[in-house]
C-alpha cells in the first residue's frame, strides 16, 4: 500500500457519487444502518396508513402528526445524550410533567408572566437533570435505579403540584399558541428558505475549505444532491402545511405551518451542532465509547455524565411546555403513560444505540415520526389505547433487536 | 550516553488498600534510549505505567523531570510535560474515528468549533512520518481496524504531541510476527528520533532487539537497571524470576 493516507487528488465526479454510493452500501452491510430503519419503516407505515384510511393523507392530519408528536420528538432529542453514554432516564416523561406543572402553577394560580413562568419550567428541569446526575456519577447509584424512584417521585410530585386530583388550565395564549397556532404561509416558506440556504452555506463552505487545504472532501455533485433533497422534503411539506384545512374557511381559516415545528428545528440544529462540532459533543461519545480511555485522555467523565442527565431534563422541561400548551391544561397524568416510552422507542428507533456511543440529534425527529405515524394512524383505523401501546411497544422491541444485531454486526465487521 | 535523565523515579511506593504493589521503586528513562521495562505478570510494570502517566496517584516518593522535581496529579500533568503512555488495553474509543481518537481530549479548535481540518492534517503528518500506510482512510472507525493498525494508531497519538517520553505497555503481546516486527521498528525509530522511550515486553527476543537499557521488577520491588549490553538474556531472566542473578539484584529482599 502506498499513500493511501494521504489525501488523494480529487477524483472525477461521477466515479465520487459512486464511490459515495457504495460507501454508504459497505456501511449498512456492516452494520451501521444509520437512519435507514426509520424511513423505511416511515414510508411503509405512510403507505399502509394511506391505503387503509385516506384521510390519513389529509393536510389536517398531516399538521397534526407535528403537534402529537413534538413532545414525544422533544423529550427523546433529550434522551439521546443520556443513551449515548450507555445510561438510561425513566424519569423524563414525569420530569416534563413536574415541569409542566411549575409552569401551570405560576401561569394560572400565581399570575406571573409567561416568560418568568417558562424560564421557571426550564430551570426546574436543569435542577432535576444536576440531582440525577449528580446520583448517578458522584454518588455511583445506577441511573437504571436513581431515575425508576424518580420515576415515581416525579409522579408524586406532580400530584402534590397539581394538589390531587385537579387539572390547571392554562389560559396564556402565548403558551397555548405554541402547539395550537401556526405560522403564515409566507414564513413557512422564509423557514424553508432560511432551512435550505443556511444547510447548503454550511456544506459548501466546508467543502471549499477543505479542498483548499487538499483533504479529501464530499464531492459537489453530492452536496448539490443532499441540499435538493433536503430543499424537496422540506418544500413538499410546507406546501401541505400551507393548504386550507379548516373546514369552514369563509369563517375561520386554518392553515401555515405549526409554531411548534420552530421549536423542533431550532432544538435540532442547536444540538447537532454540540454534538458534531464541539468538543463537549465529541467527549459525549468518547465516554459512551469508552468511559476509562475518556478518563486517561483527561476528560472529566463524571462531569459529562452529569450534563447529559441536565440537558436531557431539560428538554425534557421544554416537552412538558409544549405539552401543557397542546392539551391547554396540566393534570396528573401529564408526561405519563406513554411519553417515556415513546420517546426512548423514538430515540432507539431513530437509530440511537441502547449500548452508548452511537445516536443523532435527527434520530429523535426521525423515530419521533415513526411513533407519531403509528399512534395517529392506529386512532384513525379505530384501534383502541391498548392496541396502540401492544404495538408501539412491538415497534420498540423490534428496534432494540435491530439496534442489538446491528451491534453484533459492527463488532464482527470490525475485525475483520 | 552520558546523558541525564528525563524521567528519573525514586523511592516509589504505591497500595492498592491493604495490598502494596510498588515497593521502593527507582527508576530512570534516558533519551534517545530504548529502556525495557521487564517483569513477572503481576510484578506491577503496569501500575507503575499508570503511576508515571497520572492515572493511579502514587502514596509516595520523587518524581523528576528533566531534574526537576513535578507534581504530577493527573493524565493531563503527565501529557503537559510531554509524557505520552500506550496502554496495554490500547485505550481508544472504538466509536470514534481515526483522527478523533488521536486528539481525543486535546482537540483543537477554531472558537468553539472543532477545527477537523487542522487535526486531519496532522494525524495525516504524523502517520506518514511513521511511515505507516497501512490505513485506507483516516475517518474510519477504530472498531475496523486490525490488532496492528490499532496498535499504530495508539502509537501515533503518543507521537503526535511532540512528547519527550513514550511508554508502551506490551505493545505487542496480541500482535503476529509481521507485525510485531513493524511495531518494534517504529519504536526503535522513536528513540534514534531522540525520544525516550520504555518499552514493556515479555519477549526476550524483543527486548535485546530493540533496548539500550533493561529495568527488571520482581514482586513491585526494582531488582536492577542495567545496559542491555552488559547482560545476557538468562541473567534477565533469572532477575524477572528470582529477583537476582549473581551479583545482580536484589539482596535479602533489598536492593543491591
Ligand atoms: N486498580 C487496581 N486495584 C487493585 N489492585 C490492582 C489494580 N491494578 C493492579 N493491581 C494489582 O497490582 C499488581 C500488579 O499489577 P500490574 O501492574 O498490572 O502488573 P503487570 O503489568 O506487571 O503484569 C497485581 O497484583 C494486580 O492485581
Ligand atoms: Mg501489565
Amino acid at each position: 500500500m502506498t499513500t493511501e493516507t494521504l489525501p488523494e487528488k480529487q477524483a472525477t465526479e461521477s466515479s465520487a457519487i459512486g464511490d459515495s454510493v457504495r460507501g454508504y452500501f459497505d456501511r449498512v452491510r456492516g452494520g451501521d444502518l444509520g437512519a435507514l430503519p426509520a424511513v423505511l419503516g416511515l414510508i411503509v407505515l405512510c403507505a399502509v396508513f394511506a391505503v387503509l384510511r385516506p384521510v390519513f393523507l389529509s393536510s389536517g392530519n398531516f399538521a397534526n402528526l407535528f403537534t402529537q408528536g413534538a413532545g414525544v420528538a422533544i423529550i427523546a432529542m433529550g434522551l439521546i445524550f443520556v443513551l449515548l453514554l450507555g445510561e438510561i432516564d425513566l424519569s423524563a416523561g414525569y420530569a416534563s410533567g413536574v415541569c409542566a406543572a411549575v409552569l401551570a402553577v405560576l401561569l394560572t394560580n400565581r399570575g406571573w408572566p409567561w416568560y418568568a413562568a417558562v424560564l421557571a419550567a426550564m430551570l426546574t428541569g436543569v435542577i432535576i437533570g444536576l440531582v440525577l446526575g449528580w446520583l448517578v456519577a458522584k454518588a455511583g447509584i445506577p441511573s437504571f435505579v436513581v431515575t425508576l424512584a424518580a420515576f415515581l417521585g416525579f409522579q408524586g410530585l406532580l400530584l402534590l403540584l397539581v394538589k390531587g386530583g385537579t387539572n390547571i388550565s392554562i389560559q396564556d395564549p402565548t403558551i397555548l399558541a405554541i402547539s395550537n397556532n401556526n405560522v403564515t404561509p409566507i414564513l413557512g416558506w422564509t423557514f424553508v428558505a432560511v432551512c435550505v440556504l443556511g444547510y447548503a452555506g454550511v456544506q459548501f463552505f466546508q467543502m471549499t475549505r477543505r479542498r483548499a487545504r487538499g483533504i479529501t472532501t464530499a464531492a459537489p455533485a453530492v452536496i448539490v444532491l443532499r441540499v435538493v433533497a433536503l430543499a424537496v422534503v422540506l418544500g413538499v411539506a410546507m406546501y401541505f402545511l400551507n393548504l386550507e384545512r379548516s373546514r369552514n374557511a369563509a369563517i375561520v381559516s386554518l392553515r401555515g405551518m405549526p409554531i411548534v415545528v420552530i421549536v423542533l428545528v431550532v432544538a435540532l440544529v442547536l444540538w447537532t451542532f454540540v454534538l458534531t462540532r464541539t468538543a463537549y459533543g465529541r467527549h459525549l461519545y468518547a465516554v459512551g465509547g469508552n468511559a476509562e480511555a475518556s478518563r486517561r485522555a483527561g476528560i472529566n467523565v463524571d462531569r459529562i455524565r452529569v450534563s447529559a442527565f441536565v440537558i436531557c431534563s431539560f428538554m425534557a422541561s421544554i416537552g412538558g411546555i409544549i405539552a401543557a400548551s397542546r392539551a391547554n391544561s396540566v393534570d396528573p397524568n401529564t408526561g405519563g403513560s406513554n411519553v417515556l416510552l415513546y420517546a426512548v422507542g423514538a430515540a432507539v428507533i431513530g437509530g440511537t444505540s441502547l449500548f452508548g456511543g452511537k445516536g443523532r440529534a435527527l434520530d429523535a425527529i426521525l423515530g419521533g415520526a415513526v411513533v407519531a405515524v403509528i399512534d395517529n394512524g392506529m386512532a384513525l383505523m379505530g384501534y383502541s389505547s391498548g392496541v396502540k401501546y401492544v404495538v408501539t411497544g412491538l415497534v420498540l422491541l423490534l428496534a432494540a433487536g435491530v439496534d442489538a444485531v446491528s451491534r453484533r454486526r459492527t463488532a464482527a465487521s470490525g475485525r475483520r | 550516553m552520558s546523558q541525564a535523565p528525563v524521567l528519573e523515579l525514586r523511592g516509589i511506593n504505591k497500595s492498592f488498600g491493604p495490598v502494596q504493589v510498588l515497593h521502593d521503586v527507582t527508576f530512570s528513562v534516558y533519551p534517545g534510549e530504548v529502556t525495557a521495562l521487564v517483569g513477572d505478570n503481576g510484578a506491577g510494570k503496569s501500575t507503575l505505567v499508570k503511576c508515571i502517566g497520572g492515572i493511579h496517584p502514587y502514596d509516595s516518593g520523587e518524581y523528576l523531570f528533566q531534574g526537576e522535581p513535578v507534581h504530577v496529579s493527573g493524565p493531563r500533568d503527565a501529557a503537559a510535560l510531554g509524557v505520552e503512555i500506550v496502554y496495554q488495553d490500547l485505550a481508544l474509543c472504538d466509536n470514534l474515528d481515526i483522527v478523533q481518537n488521536m486528539f481525543l481530549g486535546r482537540e483543537r479548535k477554531r472558537g468553539l468549533v472543532l477545527d477537523e481540518d487542522t487535526m486531519e492534517e496532522m494525524a495525516a503528518k504524523t502517520l506518514a512520518g511513521l511511515s505507516v500506510r497501512t490505513v485506507k482512510s483516516l475517518r474510519q472507525h477504530v472498531s475496523s481496524l486490525s490488532g496492528g493498525q490499532r496498535q499504530t494508531v495508539a502509537i501515533a497519538k503518543a507521537v503526535l504531541w511532540n512528547s519527550k517520553i513514550v511508554i508502551l505497555d506490551e505493545p505487542t503481546a496480541a500482535l503476529g510476527v509481521a507485525q510485531t516486527a513493524q511495531v518494534l521498528e517504529l519504536v526503535r525509530r522513536l528513540a534514534d528520533n531522540g525520544l525516550a522511550v520504555v518499552l514493556i515486553s515479555h519477549n526476550m527476543n524483543d527486548v535485546f532487539a530493540v533496548s539500550d537499557r533493561i529495568a527488571a521488577l520482581y514482586l513491585g520491588q526494582m531488582a536492577a537497571q542495567v545496559k542491555t549490553s552488559e547482560v545476557t538474556h538468562s541473567q534477565v531472566v533469572e532477575l524477572i524470576t528470582a529477583g537476582r542473578s549473581g551479583e545482580l539484584g536484589l539482596k535479602n529482599g533489598t536492593v543491591a
